[in-house]
């Protein structure tokens, strides 16, 4: 059989990274929540803290494991998928790699332990600390990863000797120029998929009206949140787009759907984009608006992709799409925001049905709108794997495409088997909800229930 | 320092693979041995003597990965499409194996296919790493800096081999592992699996030794050749006495000492390797020197290494010594 080991070895990645990247976005909000949730309970010894810190706890622990698991893959994949790009640019982004491992993955991975099993060898003072200690390896690990990342959408510090790219500025390679954008918008991206879990896991029980004090604090902890962070999100978005404008046109052109450099551009709400025909089908509008959104400016003039050589276009349809599933969604996050704080005003914010539903619906929009993210930027960003610099298809191991097919295969089966097994595991955990504190010592060890004598009855059906 | 910094680096990477093979060697042993007890209890502890350190043991495999493609990327770049297969097989096996120490514990009618996958990821992933091992060692085709050998050259007698040896390994750490934190019947069971383990290690070892010596020209010379001989004699010498006192650490009920002693065992079998491959990070061809990332990118990784590395053996000494002890039947450790 023939495969095109390029089209594979994309498929594989953008199919092991997807998978891996929806457990990263989860947990380090998640982290950053049980922090929060374990500081309040040692200030106020509120008992409902340390039953939410605990039920949470549970579901972090199969999150991370899943996001450790699938993360190993990819550490290994820039190798035997993209070994052209290894060796291309590994004196460049290895060691950025290599600093997230020494000075994150250590930290988590070790003090993980602490934060599942060693709550009564350590004492509340230093379990507090791990907790704390997992919630900054989360940041930091996102810290050198979309370093390394947003290098490859803006390379700079760099010099090319005999074809091969050579470090030349460290802060500038790190800190350049598409980072500090990235790294904010990801991690706020990462906060409000945790928070609408939260709120969506408080808003279940609200509905079923049972645990209802967790889940007021739970649910009401959310709405602050994302009161603040959702709208910020608008803004950090709208200066990241801003620097796609400045860095990479042709990814700007493809979110807007936009065919023709020039002024009085409008934003489309729906379009059909034809990349045979150079044209869009179906378009539906506002008039001016992607000028005064990205130009600041009515007649402000955007690049068309029609400036681009089509063999240096990006994929305009999915990027077209994914950018507007994410901005709808995004939009979504904001009303349910405003609405949240109306209903609270008006001391209805626990009990307004119609409120509670859609918090439960949108449970998995944050997750829904980072998966789309990424599909703008990355799938924006061919057909370089380096933005103007390295081109994917050089970028490739030589290895056949049937290898290639076989483990993706076993990837799809393995991670099915997984995200099905994991997704029905916190859901099962979800819907027993927190439990108070003292069924919840026995029930920690829920963990290994069965060792009691005789527990094997009373294990959870 | 061009000529300091990838003997280093060397050093550095091979220090933290064989941090990796000891530290997941045990917990992996434990999933080899795991089915050899059937009763739910014991496996509990079998896994919850290593639940809180698993994470941090397997996170030496990815510096290991990483750590390799910031300082030698031309070996990153050639080991790892030439092991495609195998690496990835180990992967999927770890997958399994990693999520079975959550989703056990949640399981009520799937417990069993997680004891499965906890036993089957561990065999397969031990198995694959001994290949993929057996495969660098065995050499790897590369022309200019690019592998153009062939999708399963790793596939051999001798990489099998390997893989075979590696699982017996394994499981003699897995359970002098248990002999040290168990008790009562599981560590008497423990203690008569390393007896019988540790008989077929000795006997791996002896053939892959054997093998190596007797297959590979570049290899019997290095160990054969005046005035190389004397050097090198300590290591099979070493090797005999270390095992001498695994054995009677076993006979005379110590706890400690035969988990020591194999990881000694270990290391003592990893030198053999390295002095036969040394300095080549890509036999038979590419040498730590031809593979070196730029020296200006070997010393920005090596700065915060070196303060980076003891911090986290220091925290990671921590947090075994806030699990040390015994793990008992009913402990259900928070």
């Amino acid at each position: 059989m023939d495969f095109d080991p390029v089209l594979l070895a994309r498929i594989q990645f953008a199919f092991t990274i997807s998978f891996h990247i929806i457990f990263p976005a989860f947990t380090i909000g998640l982290a950053s929540y049980l922090a929060m949730l374990e500081f309040l309970w040692l200030r106020t010894r509120k008992p409902v803290y340390k039953n939410l810190y605990k039920f949470w706890l549970k579901i972090f622990a199969i999150s991370f494991g899943m996001g450790v698991v699938s993360g190993i893959v990819l550490s290994y994949q820039f190798g035997t998928n993209w070994s052209g790009f290894s060796h291309l640019v590994g004196n460049v982004l290895g060691p950025l790699l290599a600093y997230e491992v020494l000075t994150a993955f250590f930290l988590e991975a070790s003090f993980l332990g602490i934060m599942l099993f060693g709550w009564e060898r350590v004492g509340d003072r230093l379990h507090f600390a791990s907790t704390c200690i997992v919630a900054v390896g989360t940041l930091l690990s996102a810290f050198w990863i979309l370093a390394a990342n947003s290098w490859m959408h803006t390379p700079a510090g760099y010099e090319i000797k005999d074809g091969l790219y050579y470090a030349q500025d460290w802060l500038k390679i790190i800190f350049n120029p598409s980072f500090p954008y990235r790294f904010v918008h990801m991690i706020v991206a990462a906060y409000l998929t945790t928070a609408f879990t939260v709120i969506g896991v408080g808003a279940w029980h609200l509905l079923r009206r049972s645990h209802e004090e967790p889940a007021r604090v739970m649910f009401s902890m959310g709405l602050w949140f994302v009161l603040i962070f959702a709208p910020a999100q608008l803004f950090i978005g709208d200066l990241h787009g801003l620097n796609v404008r400045d860095t990479q046109p042709a990814k700007l052109a493809a979110m807007e759907g936009h065919w023709e450099t020039g002024g009085h551009v409008p934003l489309l709400l729906f379009a059909w984009p034809d990349e045979e025909a150079e044209e869009n089908h179906f378009e539906f509008g506002i008039p001016n608006a992607a000028s005064l959104i990205i130009t600041h400016s009515m007649d402000g003039e955007i690049t068309g992709l029609k400036d681009f050589a089509p063999e240096d276009r990006p994929p305009v349809a999915i990027v077209f799409w994914s950018f507007r599933i994410m901005v709808g969604l995004g939009t979504l996050m904001i009303f349910i925001a405003l609405a949240g704080v109306a209903l609270r005003f008006r001391g209805k914010v626990y009990t307004t049905p119609w409120f509670l539903k859609l918090a439960v619906i949108s449970i998995p929009s944050g997750f829904i709108a980072v998966l789309a993210g990424w599909f703008v930027t990355e799938v924006g960003r061919q057909p370089y794997i380096v933005y103007g610099l390295i081109r994917t298809i050089e970028a490739a191991s030589p290895v056949p495409g049937s290898s290639i097919a076989v483990s993706l295969a076993l990837f799809v089966i393995t991670y099915g088997i997984v995200f099905t097994a994991g997704t029905y595991y916190i859901l099962k955990l979800v819907r027993r909800g927190p439990i108070s504190d003292e069924p919840a010592e026995a029930d920690l060890t829920s963990r290994q229930p069965h060792i009691f004598p005789g527990s094997a009855s009373k294990r959870e059906a | 320092m061009e000529f300091y910094l990838p003997i280093i680096w060397g050093g550095i990477i091979a220090v933290a693979v064989f941090l990796y093979v000891v530290l997941d060697g045990f917990d992996l042993g434990i999933g080899i041995l795991f089915l050899s007890r059937e009763s739910e209890d014991e496996r509990d502890v079998m896994m919850n003597t290593v639940a809180p350190v698993w994470d941090g043991n397997e996170t030496w495999l990815i510096i290991g990965g990483a750590g390799l493609m910031g300082t030698f990327p031309i070996a990153y770049a050639t080991i790892m499409p030439a092991l495609y297969l195998p690496l990835m097989i180990m992967l999927i096996a770890l997958i399994f194996r990693g999520v079975a120490f959550e989703f056990r514990f949640k399981a009520d009618r799937s417990r069993k296919f997680w004891d499965l996958a906890f036993f089957g990821g561990s065999f397969t992933a031990t198995f694959f790493q001994g290949v993929n091992l057996g495969a660098f060692v065995q050499g790897i085709e590369v022309t200019e800096g690019i592998f153009t050998g062939g999708a399963f050259d790793w596939l051999t007698p001798f990489t099998i081999l390997v893989g075979l040896s590696l699982l017996p390994g394994y499981a003699l750490l897995g359970s002098t592992w248990l002999v040290m934190k168990t008790e009562g019947e599981l560590q008497a069971h423990a203690r008569h699996m390393a007896n019988k383990l540790f008989i077929i290690v000795l006997m791996a070892m002896g053939a892959v030794s054997l093998w190596m010596v007797a297959f590979d020209q570049g290899i019997r010379e290095r160990w054969f050749s005046l005035p190389n001989i004397f050097f090198l004699a300590p290591v099979p010498v070493l090797t005999a006495a270390v095992s001498f006192n695994l054995w009677r650490a076993l006979q005379t009920g110590r706890e400690t000492m035969p988990f020591v002693m194999a990881i000694v065992l270990f290391a003592l079998g990893y030198i053999g390797l390295a002095v036969s491959r040394f300095p080549y990070v890509v036999p038979p061809s590419i040498s730590i020197w031809d593979a070196a990332a730029a020296p200006k990118t070997q010393m920005f990784l090596l700065v915060g290494t070196l303060i980076i590395l003891p911090v986290i053996l220091a925290y990671t000494v921590y947090v075994y010594r806030v699990f040390r002890g015994k793990v008992r039947i009913g402990d259900g450790y928070h």
